[in-house]
């Protein structure tokens, strides 16, 4: 038997090391840390998220403040969307761009703005606070996507990394009767993509409606001294198991949500990527952001090739890499692929010529000299269930 | 009849000169679920130490190599239909193939159950 290893330099630990261990975790490298693969076993995990709820650490991402009063025009120069228009409370999907036009990381900006109570005594009405933007950015592009923003962003903006913070992920269908349990209903009328502040006892939390999974769900940060004892409390809900990072891997791929570093690059431009909506329309029009004017040009001229979603006939899984074909020419690469577990087929996400992306285009992948039939289809692969509100 | 394991996890039952082969519990441990494993066919000379299968769990992809050098008689056409035998019954029911042992020489340095328990033990 071989496997791949990764090779990695000084592996970190994350708040939450001792407590996977104790849960059962097989611990591997990932991102620089040591992060739990799995606990009972990838398809037993992937299942429950998608029918109960699942608790995940990702503690290992990136989680920034960006304050000041120009913090919204500052980050507009760095990300294709609006930011400007984002409510206090809202949040959204968006991009860290490089001038050539490619990917520096993804990520999820929030109009974290504090409202100030009115106070009497001091006479003030009540008020937003000073502009406040959180970012959660990818384990592994953390560093560089600091750099990159301290580089760039004006002095007056003040970047301050939440190191001291974890970060805890409930996704699934149960997860907000799970965390409205726990929480008596601090989360009833949040929508996906809202988020909110809450003081739970005396843990500062920001709560996000948000995931990486397709479900319903919410993103937890917390100071790291408390994550243990959140995690306890969640998983003493019925609903509630932790699951490691290998099901975390087949739940978004099953969702079409790109994984950076495979799926998109400092190589892949939005267009290609087919990340639009993470580009408002205005702001793509208007530009006036880094990047703008090479995306401007791919979009004016078409993409050469565009990530699409791949239906594989068979069980043979297409992993990373595989050349995807059209007769005898290579048209395009898989830049991710599994198994899986919901559809019980492989699944995979390539880069394809984009004359040959149309629903339903037939192809095939190449996986050890042998060509697995395909067919280019719509993601997600697995209908998302985020709530919109009733 | 007498059985026999390699470092790489995979263990050979040898009946006369004909080896069932397959791969350990501990094997399956590690990869996890197992979706999908194919199978030489039925006529390849296999070489020890060199690809004979492969078996995919969700989240990679693995080799498994001859134990022996020899000619493939037989496949365990069960895996096709329910890859998860080899999760479940990986070391009965979950076998991968059966071979010719054309040089039994090649036996010698396999380990038996007890030294490859001590081997696991150490992993």
């Amino acid at each position: 038997m071989s496997e791949e290893n990764e090779t990695t330099v000084e592996v970190q630990t994350l708040p939450l090391d001792a407590w996977h261990r104790r849960k059962g975790a097989r611990m591997v490298p990932f991102a620089g840390y040591e992060m739990p693969i799995q606990y009972e076993g990838i398809v037993v995990e992937h299942n429950w998220t998608r029918e109960q709820a699942g608790l995940f650490d990702v503690s290992h991402m990136g989680q920034l403040m960006v304050t000041g009063e120009k913090a919204a025009e500052e980050l507009e120069k760095l990300l294709p969307g609006a930011i400007a228009s984002l409510k206090p409370g809202r949040t959204r999907y968006s991009l860290l761009m490089a001038e050539d036009g490619g990917i520096l990381d993804d990520l999820m900006v929030t109009n974290a703005t504090p409202w100030i109570e009115a106070d009497e005594e001091a006479g003030t009405e009540g008020h937003w606070g000073e502009p406040a933007y959180y970012l959660v950015v990818n384990g592994a592009m953390k560093w560089d996507d600091i750099a990159h923003l301290r580089e760039h962003l004006d002095d007056d903006v003040t970047l301050t990394h939440m190191d001291e913070y974890a970060l805890l992920a409930l996704q699934g269908p149960n997860a907000a009767t799970a965390l409205n349990r726990v929480m008596r209903n601090v989360i009833d009328d949040m929508i996906f993509m809202d988020s909110v502040t809450h003081d739970f006892g005396e843990w500062p939390l920001r709560i996000t409606r948000s995931g990486y999974t397709g479900e319903d769900g919410f993103e937890i940060s917390i100071p790291a001294e408390h994550a243990e004892s959140l995690c306890n409390r969640l998983c003493a809900e019925i609903e509630v198991r932790p699951i490691g990072l290998g099901a975390r891997d087949s739940l978004r791929l099953e969702a079409g949500l790109p994984l950076y570093g495979h799926d998109i690059t400092e190589e892949t431009d939005p267009v290609s990527a087919d990340l639009l909506f993470a580009l408002t329309k205005k702001r793509r029009e208007e530009g006036g952001w880094m990047g703008h004017e090479a995306v401007a040009k791919v979009l004016a001229e078409g993409p050469a090739q565009k990530r699409v979603g791949l239906d594989i006939e068979g069980r043979m899984p297409a992993r990373e890499g595989a050349l995807v074909y059209s007769g005898d020419t290579q048209v395009g690469r898989v830049t991710s692929g599994g198994f899986s577990p919901t559809l019980q087929r492989p699944i995979a996400m390539a880069y394809i010529d984009t004359a040959l992306t149309e629903e339903g285009t037939e192809l095939e992948v190449e996986v050890r000299k042998k060509r697995l039939p395909a067919k280019v289809t719509q993601m997600p692969f697995v209908p998302n269930r985020y709530y919109r509100g009733k | 009849m007498a059985r026999y394991f390699t470092d790489e996890h995979e263990w050979i039952d040898l009946e006369g000169d004909t080896a069932t082969v397959g791969i350990t519990d501990f094997a399956q441990g590690q990869l996890g679920d197992i979706v999908f494993v194919e199978l030489p066919e039925v006529g390849t000379m296999v070489e020890k130490g060199k690809d004979a299968a492969v078996v995919e769990s969700v989240k990679a992809a693995s080799d498994v190599y001859a134990p022996l050098s020899g000619e493939v008689v037989e496949v365990n056409d069960s895996l096709e239909d329910d890859p998860a035998l080899v999760n479940s019954s990986p070391e009965e029911d979950g076998w991968f193939f059966k071979m010719t042992v054309s040089d039994k020489s090649e036996m010698e340095g396999l380990m038996d159950d007890k030294a490859y328990k001590s081997f696991c033990d150490g992993l």
